[in-house]
């Protein structure tokens, strides 16, 4: 698996688009970070595009690599190596090096300039975001042999957990109004890893009125050890599902 | 003239030297405070010395001072009331008051005055009582420097701090008070001034005030109370240079205003409260020159208000800046700071040339739909906040500052 795994790491940094994207995210983070006064707005920016653009570049990169690396899959099945291995080293390989991009790009500047509380929850959420949607990648890449419908997947995905899912517990929640569904709305937001990952920022950014109303609720149960552990745990389980499926498909696969 | 002054005087210089200083202590002419108390004539001194005095509960009804050497402590054993004050012009100061008893009906307190006027208490330190210092039906009385502590958990089980009823011309001034029910409680006292008081850890309010027309209160701190500080039912109340901090919790408010008119609250500053001002059924406030910072929402303003000015205030780094429930606005805002403007300066008269509206769309569903809370800064209600503010349309248009600037302002 390490030789495997160091090979495809070698290989993606050699494509010029993680570079772009390690680019991309520091010259934004540099940029927010010293254009703005205070360390709060810019960390606001910043949070939509742990939210939006990492997902999105993770997602989308990932399964296209997929995609065009089938042959040299083939040409390693065809070797005495288990298809376990190799689906995992092409896993870890793919994320490793989109981590890389996003410590570098993002990593360094929060780590300068955002207090370290909310900066370091933010570099770990930006860690998890990333790899739960490489494995989003490898479940939608595997899916389906059709190079364009397994892309369109990958997007609608993303589409649906950044902006559709959202949107849906907004309308479902004035039409539940009446009931008491603050504890149900906080399950409901373990079916989605970026709006977990959203609500461990904002118990950290907007402290004081997290302690209002529901609030307090949400706070109770994310701002404590066990459900900060909670939280991680849903997350590595939003890591270690779609993968597992994945590579069950992947094992049985006639490729 | 010249005669009559000569005698008044010597009226006066044979009054006092009248005066006698008594002392009580472990080897001292009095052992105990009550025994001194039988001796005592109007205007004597009453010296008490180091050590615990058990007494039970001590009545003054002499106009004395009662001065306490190297903080004497008198001790209720958890039964009594310990100083009952019942003359005017008396002093008590010095003392180490503890353990008064509990009781609901009478209401002990560790220092508790009746019916009275020209009372100073001062640096006392009170610690583990039910009431701490009562005053009810008082006028011209001071209370200043004492340290008030008590270790309260329930709010049924601890009474006030600092209790006032039924009084005027009152000063209660550079008071520290921990861990009672309300930290200071005013009802029906008029004309008093509350300053330079700190108020911390108090299980309800830090403040309470109802009824009290006329007062003002000026450079006092009010700190992680219960449920931070509340005004109601009052009109020409000033509340200048008070700093209202981590006042935290659903119902918990930096200040909270109800039924108020004709008030001023000027130079505040409310920092990390989930709520910094709740208003409701207030009218004629003016509000300036006051700093919000990092609170959950800066103002709450109920429709029910009416006529209040929100003028040079700054808005710094609130999740909301102000919120309402409803539709009716019949307030102002004018020249505050806001730092969520987008707006520009083309002149450079550092006045913003477009409008803001503080209203965030929402914050208006958060206040319908409290739980909706959970999607606060997701995209899809940033997207929704962004075309609400170039086209209000669900939030009132006339909620609006049209002199924001540019730059916050030196409070």
């Amino acid at each position: 698996m390490n030789r495997i795994g160091k090979f495809i790491v070698l290989d993606i940094l050699k494509n010029k688009i993680i570079l772009v994207y390690t680019l991309i995210l520091a010259v934004l983070s540099w940029g927010v970070f010293s254009l703005e006064d205070n360390s709060t707005k810019g960390l606001l920016t910043l949070l939509n595009v742990v939210l939006l653009t990492v997902p999105l570049v993770s997602v989308i990169f990932s399964t296209i690599y997929i995609y065009n690396s089938s042959e040299f899959i083939e040409l390693l099945l065809s070797q005495p190596i288990r298809r376990s291995k190799i689906w995992l080293s092409l896993f870890f390989g793919l994320s490793i090096s989109l981590l890389l991009a996003f410590l570098i790009g993002a990593g360094i500047p929060i780590l300068v300039y955002a207090p370290l509380d909310i900066g370091g929850m933010m570099l770990l959420v930006g860690i998890f975001i990333t790899v739960v949607f490489v494995a989003i990648a490898f479940l939608s890449s595997i899916a389906t042999r059709d190079k364009a419908k397994g892309i369109g997947i990958a997007i609608l995905l993303w589409m649906f957990f950044a902006l559709l899912f959202d949107g849906l517990i907004l309308f479902m929640s004035f039409q539940f109004a009446d009931y008491p569904i603050e504890k149900i709305m906080v399950v409901v937001t373990a079916f989605n890893p970026i709006d977990l990952a959203r609500i461990l920022i904002l118990l950290h950014l907007d402290v004081s009125a997290m302690m209002g109303y529901t609030g307090a609720i949400f706070k109770d149960f994310f701002g404590n050890q066990v459900g900060i552990i909670a939280a991680f745990t849903i997350l590595l389980l939003w890591v270690a599902v779609p993968f597992i499926i994945s590579l069950r498909k992947f094992r049985r696969k006639d490729l | 003239m010249k005669y009559k002054l000569t005698i008044l005087l010597s009226v006066l210089v044979q009054f006092y030297s009248f005066a006698t200083t008594y002392e009580v202590g472990h080897n001292k002419p009095f052992k105990s405070i009550k025994s001194a108390l039988k001796n005592v004539k109007n205007g004597d001194s009453l010296l008490v010395y180091e050590g615990v005095y058990k007494e039970g509960n001590i009545v003054i009804n002499k106009e004395i001072k009662l001065i306490g050497k190297n903080y004497p402590v008198l001790d209720g054993q958890k039964k009594f009331e310990i100083l009952s004050v019942k003359s005017a012009n008396t002093l008590i100061c010095g003392f180490r008051v503890q353990h008064s008893g509990y009781a609901t009906l009478d209401d002990p307190g560790a220092i508790k005055v009746y019916d009275s006027h020209n009372v100073t208490i001062r640096d006392n330190i009170l610690d583990d009582n039910f009431f701490g210092i009562y005053l009810q039906y008082c006028r011209n009385c001071i209370v200043k420097n004492n340290q008030i502590q008590a270790y309260g958990i329930e709010e049924q089980q601890i009474g006030n701090g600092i209790h006032c009823w039924k009084s005027d011309s009152l000063q209660i001034i550079a008071n520290k008070i921990s861990g009672h029910r309300d930290g200071i409680y005013f009802e029906f006292v008029t004309n008093s001034i509350i300053w330079r008081n700190i108020s911390t850890g108090n299980i309800r309010y830090g403040l309470h005030f109802m009824f009290s027309n006329n007062d003002s209160y000026i450079t006092n701190v009010f700190k992680n109370n219960g449920a931070g500080v509340s005004v109601m039912f009052t009109k020409n109340v000033k509340m200048i240079n008070n700093t209202f901090e981590e006042n935290w919790g659903d119902a918990a408010y930096g200040l909270f205003l109800k039924e108020i008119s004709d008030s001023y609250i000027f130079g505040n500053h409310f920092i990390k409260n989930t709520s910094a001002i709740h208003m409701e059924g207030t009218s004629r406030i003016k509000v300036e020159r006051n700093v919000f910072e990092s609170n959950g929402w800066g103002m709450k303003i109920q429709a029910s208000c009416m006529d209040n000015e929100v003028t040079a205030n700054n808005f710094i780094g609130n999740t909301f800046d102000i919120s309402t429930n409803g539709s009716l606005v019949l307030n102002t805002f004018n020249g505050n700071y806001w730092d969520k403007y987008e707006g520009y300066d083309l002149d450079r008269n550092h006045i913003g040339d477009v409008p803001y509206h503080p209203l965030s769309l929402f914050s208006v569903i958060v206040e319908n739909n409290p739980p909706a809370m959970l999607l606060f800064r997701s995209f899809m209600v940033s997207l929704l906040d962004k075309s609400e503010k170039m086209i209000p349309s669900l939030t009132p248009d006339n909620f609006v500052d049209n002199t924001p600037l540019m730059h916050s302002l030196g409070l």
